[in-house]
């Protein structure tokens, strides 16, 4: 199959494209505007009461130094997912460099200059709008611009929580293994960077003059705003839909709900990490997810049946550059002492102790091993150092701490993880160009991220676990020299599901009942 | 006229004024004259209340300052600031038109007056929509005077408006300062701790020594009777040069016996000072018997001072 090119992309997404331009836009200047707001005045106040300054400064601060995704999670519970909690978040992002700058700025005022207005007869309210905030305004700028620049890099985490963005594009390719779907969204977002990096240095240059500018902004900005967020509402069914970047871009993914189940929805694209709790909280009514989640369990939801075999198998396997076992002889018997272990319902039990028990993927680990009587005390040999990567999700931590304490127990090997790899892509060219040697995949993304076979192949394949493993295994071995190890036993698909309850009371058990359901509200 | 009594402010428990009391009438220019760090900007302030004093009360026209709201008083007292205090974002023009955007003038008022007070100033029109740091240190005082002056009020406070001029500019400045029409009925006060100003530009002098006015009265009481011997020694340095500027002509009259007819024949006219005289004479050899004649009329006026 042909290469898209990056233009032949842009063509053919450019609604996509301009919708997520401009909701990036939407979320930085909105989130921006309401940091302004905030942000000035505070820095006026604690200006005027310096004994305020460490406090508010301290705070803003150490609110700056929460990740951003985490940041985003605490503000579900109070804001639900969307624009919302996007915007708190930016808007806190931005807080600090903006109090910042105002203080700085409005206490860096030449002194004698105060006491030259004030001895002229200038009340404070005067003094502030004459002389403090027209000589501060550069600093205050600065700010702003700093402020600028990192709202338009922050507001692609905004996809996280469904508020749309340039995220969308950008998180979608690094799951989907999709380069052109990656720039389409990083080039955009880094262009914007500098955009308004360079306009707002502008304002800067004009000086205090600038604020008369501001003020013919504003209603422009709002009116902007307002269309973003205003218009698409206008949804006709009352089910809300919430998928992963990553669903919405895949063939057993959103693309197959419409193809073969002919579900046309406008979904919300939202993280993995919060789906599974804005849908027990009613935020999103049907959620894309993994069907050995522990959060399943947890939330109380239900899985979908898939009854015309959309989702095809995901059988989870370590996979390897043969010539990689070659170099670590004893290694492969290591690893295929997990082979066929674990179950569905099993893994989803592991799952849940480290997503909701607390427990770390380390104890989870041990536990396993020493309940299945694998775990042997660790040899510490030095034979050689084997790199196990991981994808940033709690099961795959839990495989790699397990391979791991089966290699150090098994083989003089020492082991280093490198967990977290954000994605599938980054995995996948950490292991290509040997910055790792082994992480655990599924069959499925293999089949379908990975190879991107055609459309009949993939139906052939998907058909049987057996056939994908066998079809994945030998096409990897021959494009890539990378084998596919024994299967772990757990087949980790693509599912729909629903709060039990909901999915109780209007009557729909497989996909093909939310079909007909929705076909009726319509 | 102000008047100040016992007025004390302390620094950390260190006194900075420590309990002066003085007047300043109306039609004069006081000087506050003393080393540095002696209390005569804290003294000032004190009058516009840009510092609040510990102790004392302070009347303006016979009305305590405490009476009205700061701003107010303030609008109605000329300030000049030790360093000229314009500022940096503002145009000349804008600078000048402060206080009276403050009084809500209207424009045509504000640029008539501004005008006017170029032109005492003589500072030219251009300068006018230029920044501060585009003038020379000269031209900046000179604008801060008449940002002061614009509004007319009857009491004007200056903190070495001159401080940052070098002798020569001074020197003009002085001559322009002095022939102001504008000052003609106010209340001046003056800071400086420069003598040779004080002489020049006040009417009386105040000579302050740690946060206290030492002697207080018109510069031939503070020059021919010092109340002790700090303020002797304080003019000890710069006594002749100040004694033959303060003594006009005039007051050489009575000894000059051979009536000073070289007065109309070297352009000198009884206002003027001996120093003056003396300089004029001393260039031109034809005067030179004028020139002693004079020297000794001073010397026999001195003797008459000095009891
Ligand atoms: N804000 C302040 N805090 C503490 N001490 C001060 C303060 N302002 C002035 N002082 C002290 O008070 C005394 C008088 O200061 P002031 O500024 O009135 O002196 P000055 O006579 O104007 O001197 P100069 O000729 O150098 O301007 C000095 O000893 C000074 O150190
Ligand atoms: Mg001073």
């Amino acid at each position: 199959m042909k290469q898209q090119s990056l233009w032949e992309f842009v063509v053919e997404q450019h609604e996509k494209l301009f919708s997520q331009i401009l909701e990036h836009l939407g979320l930085t200047f909105l989130s921006l505007f309401l940091a302004i707001l905030v942000g000035v005045p505070l820095g006026i106040l604690i200006a005027r009461n310096r004994k305020l300054a460490n406090p508010v400064l301290g705070i803003a601060g150490i609110l700056q130094t929460v990740p951003s995704i985490a940041l985003l999670g605490f503000m579900i519970p109070a804001f639900g997912i969307g624009a919302t909690p996007a915007i708190v978040a930016l808007l806190i992002y931005a807080l600090l460099p903006i109090i910042r700058n105002t203080y700085t700025g409005i206490t860096g005022v030449n002194p004698l200059l105060i006491e030259s207005a004030t001895a002229l007869g200038m009340n404070k309210r005067q003094l502030l709008f004459n002389i403090q905030l027209p000589l501060a305004m550069p600093v205050i700028m600065a700010g702003i611009r700093t402020a600028a620049v990192i709202n338009v890099g922050v507001a692609t985490l905004a996809s996280f929580v469904a508020a749309g963005g340039l995220g969308e594009f950008i998180f979608g390719g690094i799951s989907l293994n999709n380069t052109n779907m990656i720039l389409a969204g990083a080039i955009p977002a880094a262009l914007l960077a500098i955009l308004l990096d360079q306009c707002i240095a502008l304002l800067q240059k004009s000086g205090y003059a600038s604020l008369r500018y501001l003020k013919l902004g504003i209603p422009i900005l709002l009116a902007i705003v307002a269309v973003i967020y205003v218009w698409p509402s206008a949804s006709k069914s009352d089910l809300k839909f919430g998928f992963t970047p990553e669903f919405m871009g895949r063939q057993d993914g959103d693309l197959g709900l419409r193809s073969v189940y002919g579900i046309q929805i406008k979904p919300k694209v939202v993280s993995d990490a919060i789906m599974y709790k804005a849908a027990s909280e009613g935020e999103l009514d049907v959620i894309s997810g993994y069907s050995t989640d522990g959060r399943i369990q947890v939330f109380d939801l239900l899985v979908l049946e898939d009854d015309k075999n959309i989702f095809p198998p995901y059988y989870a396997a370590p996979i390897i550059k043969t010539k990689t076992l070659a170099k670590f002889p004893g290694l492969k018997d290591a690893l295929d002492l997990l082979a066929g272990k674990i179950s569905d319902s099993l893994m989803r039990d592991l799952n849940y102790k480290t997503d909701f028990q607390n427990l770390t993927p380390e104890k989870v680990a041990k536990d396993f091993l020493t309940e299945n009587g694998l775990l042997k005390e660790k040899r510490n040999g030095n034979a050689g150092t084997i790199r196990i990567g991981s994808k940033i999700f709690g099961e795959q931590y839990i495989l790699v701490a397990i391979y791991k304490m089966l290699i150090e127990g098994n083989t003089d090997y020492q082991v280093e993880t490198k967990t977290g790899l954000g994605g599938t892509k980054i995995c996948f060219d950490a292991l290509a160009n040997d910055a790792i040697d082994l992480y655990p995949e599924y069959t499925g993304t293999g089949l379908l991220v990975l190879l991107n076979p055609s459309q009949e192949t993939i139906r052939k394949v998907s058909q049987h676990p057996d056939k994908t493993y066998d079809y994945v295994n030998a096409a990897f071995k021959k494009q890539y020299g990378i084998e596919w190890l024994q299967p772990i036993g757990f087949n980790n698909a693509y599912a729909l599901m629903m709060r039990q309850k909901q999915a109780a009371s209007l009557g729909i058990r497989s996909i093909s009942d939310l079909k007909d359901y929705l076909d009726k509200a319509n | 006229m102000i008047q100040v009594e016992s007025l004390t402010k302390r620094y950390n428990g260190k006194t900075a004024v420590d309990s002066i009391s003085f007047q300043a009438n109306e039609q004069e220019i006081l000087v506050l004259l003393g080393t540095s760090g002696c209390g005569k900007t804290t003294t000032l302030k004190m009058i516009n209340r840009l510092i609040e004093p510990d102790s004392g009360t302070i009347l303006i026209d016979g009305k305590s300052i405490r009476e009205q709201q700061a701003e107010q008083l303030r609008m109605g007292i000329g300030f000049v600031m030790q360093h000229s205090g314009l500022f940096p974002h503002y145009t000349i023009r804008q600078n000048i038109a402060v206080v009276p955007k403050l009084l809500k003038w209207s424009p045509k008022q504000t640029e008539q007056r501004t005008q006017e007070l170029l032109e005492k100033l003589h500072l030219s029109e251009d300068v006018l929509n230029r920044y501060p740091q585009e003038l020379s240190g000269g031209q900046q005082q000179r604008v801060g005077i008449a940002r002061a002056l614009i509004a007319n009020t009857p009491v004007l406070l200056m903190d070495e408006p001159f401080g940052a001029l070098d002798t020569i500019t001074k020197a003009d400045i002085h001559a322009e300062f002095k022939s102001l029409q504008e000052l003609k009925n106010k209340t001046v006060v003056l800071v400086t701790h420069d003598v040779q100003e004080a002489f020049e530009l006040g009417h009386r002098i105040a000579l302050m020594d740690n946060g206290k006015i030492i002697q207080i009265g018109t510069r031939e009481e503070i020059i021919y009777r010092p109340k002790n011997s700090f303020v002797s020694e304080f003019f000890a340095e710069n006594r002749l040069l100040l004694e033959y500027k303060l003594t006009s002509i005039s007051a050489l009259m009575p000894y000059l016996h051979e009536s000073g007819n070289f007065l109309n024949q070297s352009n000198l006219s009884e206002s003027d000072s001996t120093w003056h005289a003396l300089q004029k004479l001393s260039t031109d050899k034809t005067h030179a018997l004028d020139y002693e004649r004079l020297s000794q009329a001073f010397g026999e006026y001195r003797k008459s001072q000095i009891r």
